[in-house]
């Protein structure tokens, strides 16, 4: 429990860790998406491969769009980039790093659905199954049925057509497929780990100097963002409260100088929450008041 | 339970996260009610197309309705509206960013029971299956069925245990068929609300940046500014209830010392506190009769100035003599003395 506070106050207290908090709740949700979406390949010659690649590529998009909308950077960024530059120069180093790591934060998600598509084999082979050349395994050479050789590939994905079952070819072609695809995304794996790699670590050799500025001013500019709003909220807050008591204190002269109640002697505690409003019809006419003329926004 | 708390805590903070959070629940519930409903298709040739639409259509329509009703800026965004102009102008562009913010909360649920429903397929399923291309799909040279029969015999093909067409397209075939069509659509539709999402988020910075910070100042003044004010008139309406029900027992405790003719004991100094808090009523009979007569006949919405506690004692003391007499009057008359 306590380590659990622990962590919520670590990823709050930082917004870059925010940021990476949601960039892996947004990877766990793409592996959860993959993992709860029912694959089922058309098995029709021309609709494979537009299903297939249609599976491995739209989410993804969607994933990286969502990267960009979830994370609260890409406002700042392109508030700062679209500002007129008034009194304070833009730096688009700046903007640059910002950028750059709202893009790489965001590709996270999509990455993973591309290599957990790719180990687990079902969206190349629904595509590529009808690609295959047909020579190369026993079932479906020579083929002398209604159906050609390519719709027989087609159906290959599908374990339960009628056509399907128990053929030893269409297990071969599967695991011929799979072997692919996963050799494919290892290596996609590998490669994008040596570029982080490599990245991370060669980073400091150039202009190590720019970046830590770059940081610091988007982390600033960040921040500054952040204030502005909770003194907004305040300022709002203070300013509801005098108008409020402006309202009543009005109120209260009109009734001074309507009814003839003698000055009281001596404020009290309850006197004061009362504000001189003591009357049913006082009340009701402060309420109407209230809605029908609300006091101008001026407070001075 | 200390988990739940903080994550309760943490949207409570922030008035805009609270309203995400119901958002993200009615979306979790939006699948959750998905996955309980029990998706039947009739499996007849034109209520197939009815029923599998109204599925799709008719629980979003529902769904985007409660995400207004369950949003307690509605009533606020009505009262801005359709309040009197009075002393303040009001400023259009407020109720569109509030309607707007509202609107695109309430589209959350809607969109994932159309994803949902969409990236499932039973729904699409049901509703195109009379559509299925039987001539690439199916079996040619199969002998000629009239154009209802063919009908009656697609529209089976959702209840795979009552279908009879195998001979014409086989079952799994065309439930592929659709389900691949189904999946497509809903990717689509999910790529397209992410685009507009995104767009919407993406463009606002670059075109009216200045009039939205104005916008959201002043929206968040008038969710702020009615809060306080009901606040306000919370503690007024208390110390209202205070003073009104201290004159009550005030007004009973001097009728009683006038019908008896006791002599007004004044309370001791060292009487204490509990003395005091009595407000006169020491006996069984006497609390019987002020609660009657609280329940016959509450006093008037109307407090004597000068009655205000002044913290002396009560003990039938009597009213200070710059009191006017005519309201004094009035409330003798409102209750008898039974």
């Amino acid at each position: 429990m306590d380590r659990f506070r622990m962590i919520f106050q670590y990823f709050q207290s930082n917004s870059e860790s925010v940021m990476n908090g949601i960039c892996g709740l947004l990877a766990l949700a793409s592996v959860k998406m993959y993992t709860s979406f029912d694959f089922s390949c058309p098995c029709l010659p021309q609709y494979n491969v537009a299903y297939g690649l249609g599976i491995m590529f739209v989410p993804p998009i969607i994933l990286f769009l969502c990267g960009l909308i979830l994370n609260r950077q890409s406002l700042v960024m392109l508030e700062e980039w679209r500002r007129p530059a008034g009194r304070r120069k833009k730096d688009l180093a700046v903007i640059r790093y910002m950028c750059s790591s709202i893009v790489q934060r965001a590709m996270v998600a999509p990455v993973v659905w591309i290599i957990v598509t790719l180990l687990d084999g079902k969206c190349l082979i629904c595509a590529f199954s009808g690609s295959v050349d047909p020579e190369k395994f026993v079932g479906f050479a020579n083929v002398s049925t209604v159906l050609t050789a390519q719709q027989l590939l087609a159906k290959v994905p599908c374990k339960d057509d009628e056509l399907m079952k128990n053929n030893t070819s269409r297990k071969a072609v599967s695991r011929y497929l799979r072997c692919w695809s996963q050799a494919l995304g290892w290596s996609i794996l590998l490669i994008l780990i040596i570029a982080a790699f490599l990245a991370r670590w060669l980073r400091p050799c150039f202009n190590q100097a720019t970046l830590l500025q770059a940081r610091h001013w988007s982390n600033y500019i960040d921040i500054e963002q952040k204030t502005f709003e909770e003194t907004c909220c305040e300022h709002s807050r203070l300013f509801a409260h005098k108008c409020i008591l402006h309202f009543f204190e009005s109120m209260q002269q009109e009734i001074k100088l309507h009814s003839f109640s003698l000055p009281r002697e001596g404020e009290e505690a309850e006197g004061d929450l009362l504000r001189g409003i003591t009357d049913q019809d006082q009340v009701n006419k402060l309420l109407t008041r209230w809605y029908n003329e609300k006091p101008p926004l001026d407070v001075s | 339970m200390d988990k739940f708390r903080m994550i309760f805590q943490f949207f409570q903070s922030n008035q805009e996260s609270f309203m995400n959070g119901i958002c993200g629940i009615m979306a979790l519930a939006s699948t959750q009610m998905y996955s309980a409903f029990d998706f039947n298709c009739p499996c007849l040739p034109h209520y197939n197309l009815a029923y599998g639409l109204g599925i799709l259509l008719v629980p979003p329509f529902i769904l985007f309705l409660l995400g207004f009703v369950l949003n307690n800026n509605i009533s606020m965004l009505a009262e801005e509206w359709r309040r009197p102009q009075g002393q303040r102008g009001k400023d259009p562009s407020v109720l569109r960013y509030m309607f707007c913010s509202m609107a695109q909360r309430a589209m959350i649920a809607p969109a994932v029971w159309v994803s949902v429903t969409l990236l499932d397929g039973k729904c699409i399923t049901c509703a195109f299956c009379t559509s299925v291309p039987v001539e690439t799909l199916g079996n040619a040279s199969h002998p000629r069925l009239s154009q209802g029969e063919i009908e009656r015999v697609l529209a089976r093909i959702p209840c795979k245990e009552i279908y009879s067409g195998q001979q014409l397209i086989a079952n799994e075939v065309a439930v592929r068929y659709l389900r691949c069509i189904s999946q497509a659509l809903g990717w689509c539709f999910v790529l397209l609300m992410t685009t507009l999402a995104f767009l919407v988020r993406s463009l606002r910075p670059c075109f009216s940046q200045a009039a939205f910070l104005k916008s959201r100042y002043w929206s968040h003044y008038i969710d702020i500014e009615r809060k306080l004010f009901d606040e306000t008139c919370a503690e007024h309406a208390r110390s209202f209830a205070k003073v009104c029900i201290q004159q009550f027992f005030e007004g009973m405790s001097t009728d009683l010392v006038a019908a008896r003719c006791h002599l007004p004991r004044k309370a001791s100094a060292d009487a204490g506190e509990a003395a005091e808090k009595l407000l006169g009523i020491t006996d069984q009979s006497t609390m019987n009769m002020a609660l009657k007569s609280w329940h016959r006949c509450k006093p008037p919405l109307h407090l004597h100035p000068p009655a205000l506690p002044t913290g002396n004692g009560w003990g039938g003391e009597r009213q200070s003599p710059m009191h006017p007499s005519v309201p004094r009057r009035e409330t003798a008359a409102y209750y008898s003395w039974v």
